[in-house]
């Protein structure tokens, strides 16, 4: 049951298989059991009892809200919730409770959907790992598969040795553990050079970076006002373009939110794809990234190939200043956006009360991490009188041409571009954090930042299992507001690809509440 | 929670004037060539011409708050004297993830201004952040239009004249450099018995605040270091804040001392400026483009796009339309219709009512347009600043001064008679001058023959007075006048008095 899709739960719960509190109930002990992936942060397990309940009330009655009515949904930690709080993992806001909703919170909830919880994440989303938040790293949930156990062994590793877990990527990876590890149908992530898209490839899922002014950011604690958009993270492209057509659409709050009407985002089959131009960025043919990874680039490049695409090598000739421009600018914002946390008005505060200065500093020390300590640093050197012009004016204009790169080639009849998502499958975690925040977080958001710079859709989708037998996923990126025609495009890629279904049986095994029947239901899932 | 501001600029110096929440800000800089204000006066006056004078600039950024039902940037509520805290919406104390929306009717108000203060209005405006930590500014940042504001270039003309003294000749202009649309911080309400600093976020402050910037430099020499002198929130503090400073620099460049470019605050119980030496200074705002708001675009006739919807977009030429008469124009127009003196338009238009009043009178009266500005002007308007109230709470209507105009014109009563009438009308709401008259018997005494008897009595009593005109000196006859006046109570009118007296004399 828990592993189904959106369509297929919700006709479940339509039909009376499965009533919301039952739902709800079996979610809050998967995520129970599955705490050591720490995947949450908060689980509101009374509010989403109560709003479970109601939604049965509703079905009962024959009045469901939406589609989304009654099915499980988790939230990540840095979109406001009312009356829940919301910490941005952060020392800073630990303890704040917002009063009101971000606008695609607010959606999910009058569609009837059950907020379980929110979903840890690296500090204030500043992180590619999900490794850097105060409440400790995420586990990515491929760590317990049976696919990757196998290979292990195989390799004649210690298949049960822990310290070998993974990381899920970043920053949004709490979502992606949460809905990897079917404790909810789908998670909201936030993306901002690749956060959502990035886990999702570790993961194994579809993640999807919709259009900047798409989605209301109205809510969502910012990182990059100018880059941020709320991101889908779901087991199928459907369910994303489910979601993304609840989310969608102006929002009176949110003054860069596309006027014009939107979606209906109901995916067509699609069974020629002859007309359809791919593009091959040569760009993104970069040393670091792996062979196997490669591989799969052009496995998926040729499979478009010979079902008549149109497959074409296309240049972004001003990629490789995405990374440093994207430095500059990001830390400017994130020095603005920081300012508010002063400890006056919420959030931690310091015990020094000598003068307000002297309040702001300490408690701004102790409230952010050497991360965010260093961004706002930074940031704050950039935008200084004598570096503005050389700095974020600069980076301002490269990101004009990196946009630019994008429209030259869309505008030369290229419908969708086909690139990696990360440069290799999800590294341990002692790995992973022999490199610092930085170093990594410029590497592994190679691919998909300079997406973030120009607004542009993008959506990773899980193509295959690496050797070690974990997730590879393909970013495919669209023109602005094409999301529902790239979506297209990436169901009929799915549809090909057939990614096999994570086998969490050391997880279920684990987990006494499931019935025989559900395991089976568990691991036989087709997807 | 914002407003426009305005800055204005003359030679050299650029500072503009600033709205503040709901707020334009609009910046002017008024050099005074030569000549330095009340005080400052004696050291224009160097014994040695030319090199030892001194010439001040002056540029004000004027923080005014925008008439709107609601702030800049969110929809918060905005009430003059609400209870602290009480207009807060979740954007105006800079919740997490709360985003601006710019207020249409403040948009409308800036461009409005801006037109009326002969600016050109930029069809693409920018917002930006200026950073700097203070309690009172929850984001850490403010809301403001550094870069490319509503409305630049314009100018205001303006008469000079201190107190009641107008001089038709100082007639002037002053530049101004932009409006631009900028969010208001919050207020600080300082405890100093408790160390404690209170915060008011719903920010609709004061109605005005101004900074001064202020230099001075010999004429022909460049110009001077300036300092900044923050917060002034009354046209007479502003006065005193520039003034004072004026003369601090001039002593201190002629001690050989050096003006500091700093940020200094006018003590208004000593009538002196002190550097505020904490946070300001050199402070570097880090100015950022606000990311939240796509730039602001504005319309006209021409540009406006056919489907425009008329609620999203804001029409340039539809608010010149709509542009009230300005203060010139009408100023013209009194001085033609009415033949009054220039200064006296003046006087009209800067009293809060005070043209409403004239226009009244002169409607209902037959009296001249001199006379009614004369009674309006010296009389009236006297009679409420001694008072200290404004026209609209003047116990006397339009209507009764006019009547009593009126009969004072047609000679039914005396100029001192209807001086005492007024007097009366402002004591005892409710009366008509002609009720007044009537009751005090103020009218004057018509009756040639009873006059004739007087005055022959009055001769009668004073030999010695009579003597003296027929030995020719002529003012006596005035004594004469006075005291055939008081015999009559002041019922008489004097020139009728003296042309019977005269013709008694003879």
């Amino acid at each position: 049951m828990l592993g189904l899709s959106l369509r297929e739960v919700s006709a479940a719960l339509k039909q009376g298989q499965v009533s919301p509190m039952e739902l709800c109930q079996k979610c809050l002990s998967l995520i129970k059991e599955t705490k050591f992936l720490n995947a949450y942060i908060t689980v509101a397990e009374e509010k989403a009892l109560k709003q479970a309940e109601e939604s049965e009330k509703r079905y009962e009655k024959g009045q469901a809200l939406g589609v989304l009515d009654g099915i499980p949904v988790a939230v990540k930690d840095n979109f406001s919730t009312a009356g829940i709080e919301t910490t941005c993992a952060s020392s800073m806001l630990k303890g704040y409770i917002p009063p009101y909703n971000a606008t695609v919170v607010q959606k999910l909830l009058d569609q009837g959907a059950v907020l379980l919880g929110k979903t840890n994440l690296d500090e204030f989303a500043m992180g590619s790992g999900s490794t850097d938040g105060i409440f400790g790293p995420v586990r990515n949930p491929w760590s317990y598969s049976k696919q990757y156990r196998e290979k292990r062994k195989q390799s004649h590793h210690r298949a049960d040795e822990d310290s070998n877990w993974l990381i899920t990527g970043g920053s949004s990876g709490g979502s992606a553990a949460a809905v990897s590890a079917f404790t909810c149908f789908a998670a909201l992530g936030s993306d901002t050079g690749g956060s959502t898209r990035n886990p999702a490839a570790l993961c194994g899922l579809v993640g999807l970076k919709p259009t900047y002014g798409l989605v209301s950011r109205y809510g969502l604690i910012p990182l990059v006002n100018s880059m941020d958009v709320p991101g889908i993270l779901t087991r199928c492209v459907d369910d994303a373009a489910i979601v993304l057509g609840v989310l969608a659409g102006h929002d009176p709050k949110d003054s860069t939110t596309t006027q014009d009407p939107v979606g209906p985002f109901i995916l067509p089959i699609l069974r020629d794809v002859s007309k359809l131009c791919i593009g091959i960025p040569k760009e993104y043919n970069v040393p670091e990234l792996s062979s196997e990874m490669q591989a799969f680039w052009s496995k998926a490049a040729d499979l478009f190939a010979s079902k008549g695409a149109k497959v074409v090598e296309v240049s972004l000739p001003h990629t490789s200043y995405s990374i440093v421009c994207y430095h500059v600018l990001c830390t400017a914002e994130v020095a603005s956006n920081m300012a508010r946390f002063d400890g006056l008005e919420y959030g931690h505060r310091c015990n020094v009360n000598v003068s307000t200065e002297a309040m702001y500093a300490a408690t701004r020390r102790e409230g952010f991490n050497d991360v965010v300590r260093g961004r706002i640093l930074s940031g704050n050197f950039f935008l200084l009188r004598e570096n503005y012009d050389d700095y974020f004016v600069k980076a301002q204009k490269v990101r004009r041409l990196i946009a630019n790169d994008f429209v030259k080639v869309f505008n030369s009849g290229v419908d969708v571009l086909l690139t990696p998502t990360t440069l290799s499958d999800a590294v341990p975690y002692l790995e992973f954090i022999k490199e610092d925040n930085r170093t990594r977080s410029a590497q592994d958001d190679i691919f998909t930042q300079s997406v973030n710079m120009a607004g542009l859709p993008a959506v990773n989708v899980p193509m295959a299992l690496s050797s070690q037998g974990l997730p590879v996923g393909l970013q495919l990126i669209g023109r602005a507001f094409s999301d529902q025609q790239l979506l297209t495009v990436a169901k009929w890629f799915e549809e090909q690809v057939q990614f096999p279904v994570i086998q969490l049986q050391e997880l279920v095994d684990n987990c006494p509440t499931f019935s025989q029947h559900e395991k089976l239901g568990l691991v036989s899932l087709k997807r | 929670m914002a407003a426009p501001i305005l800055r204005c600029a003359r030679p050299g110096r650029c500072w503009s004037l600033d709205y503040r929440p709901r707020r334009s800000r609009a910046l002017f800089a008024e050099p005074v060539p030569g000549r330095v204000r009340g005080q400052s006066s004696a050291a224009a006056q160097e014994p040695r011409p030319g090199a030892h004078e001194w010439a001040a600039v002056v540029g004000l950024e004027i923080h005014a708050q925008i008439s709107s039902n609601s702030k800049l940037f969110s929809g918060s509520q905005v009430t003059f004297l609400a209870p602290p805290n009480s207009l807060v919406s979740f954007f105006d104390a800079s919740l997490p993830g709360t985003l601006p929306v710019l207020n249409r009717r403040c948009v409308e108000a800036a461009v409005m201004t801006g037109l009326a203060l002969n600016c050109t209005v930029n069809k693409k405006s920018l917002f930006d952040r200026k950073h700097y930590f203070y309690a009172d500014l929850p984001a850490g940042y403010q809301i403001t239009q550094q870069r490319l504001p509503i409305a630049v270039n314009g100018s205001l003309t303006y008469s000079l004249g201190v107190g009641a003294q107008w001089s038709p000749s100082a007639t002037k202009t002053v530049r101004i450099k932009q409006i631009q649309l900028e969010q208001d911080s919050g207020k600080s309400l300082h405890d100093d018995t408790r160390s404690q600093t209170l915060i008011d976020l719903n920010r609709a402050e004061g109605q005005l605040r101004v900074d001064a910037n202020v230099s001075v430099h010999h004429p022909g020499e460049p110009l001077g270091v300036r300092t900044e002198v923050k917060n002034l929130n009354s046209i007479r503090f502003l006065a005193k804040a520039i003034d004072y400073e004026i003369q601090r620099q001039i002593e201190e460049l002629q001690n050989g001392g050096k003006i500091l470019n700093e940020t200094r605050a006018f003590d208004e119980k000593l009538g002196c400026t002190v550097s505020m030496r904490d946070k300001e200074g050199k402070q570097d705002y880090r100015f950022m483009p606000e990311p939240n708001l796509p730039p602001l675009i504005l319309y006209d006739a021409e540009s406006l796009p056919v489907a425009a919807d008329p609620q999203q977009v804001v029409n340039i030429d539809w608010i010149r339309e709509r542009l009230p008469e300005l203060p010139s124009v009408t100023r013209g127009r009194l001085v033609e219709q009415y033949g009054i003196l220039p200064e006296h338009s003046f006087v009209l238009l800067n009293e809060d009512g005070l043209l409403e009043f004239f226009q009244t009178v002169m409607k209902e009266t037959r009296a001249e347009p001199k006379k009614v500005i004369g009674w309006i002007l010296t009389i009236f308007l006297g009679y409420l600043k001694q008072r200290n109230l404004a026209v609209s709470e003047s116990p006397l209507s339009p209507s009764s001064l006019a009547e009593l105009l009126n009969l004072l014109d047609s000679k039914v009563i005396s100029l001192p008679a209807a001086k005492q009438v007024f007097e009366e009308l402002w004591q005892n709401q409710g009366k008509t001058p002609g009720q007044i008259i009537r009751e005090k018997k103020l009218e004057l005494l018509q009756n040639q023959e009873e006059l004739e008897e007087i005055c022959q009595a009055v001769l009668a009593k004073h030999p010695q007075q009579v003597m003296a005109v027929k030995n020719g000196n002529q003012k006596v006859v005035n004594k004469l006048i006075g005291i055939v006046r008081r015999a009559t109570g002041g019922r008489a009118d004097p020139g009728r008095i003296k042309q019977i007296l005269e013709k008694q004399l003879q």
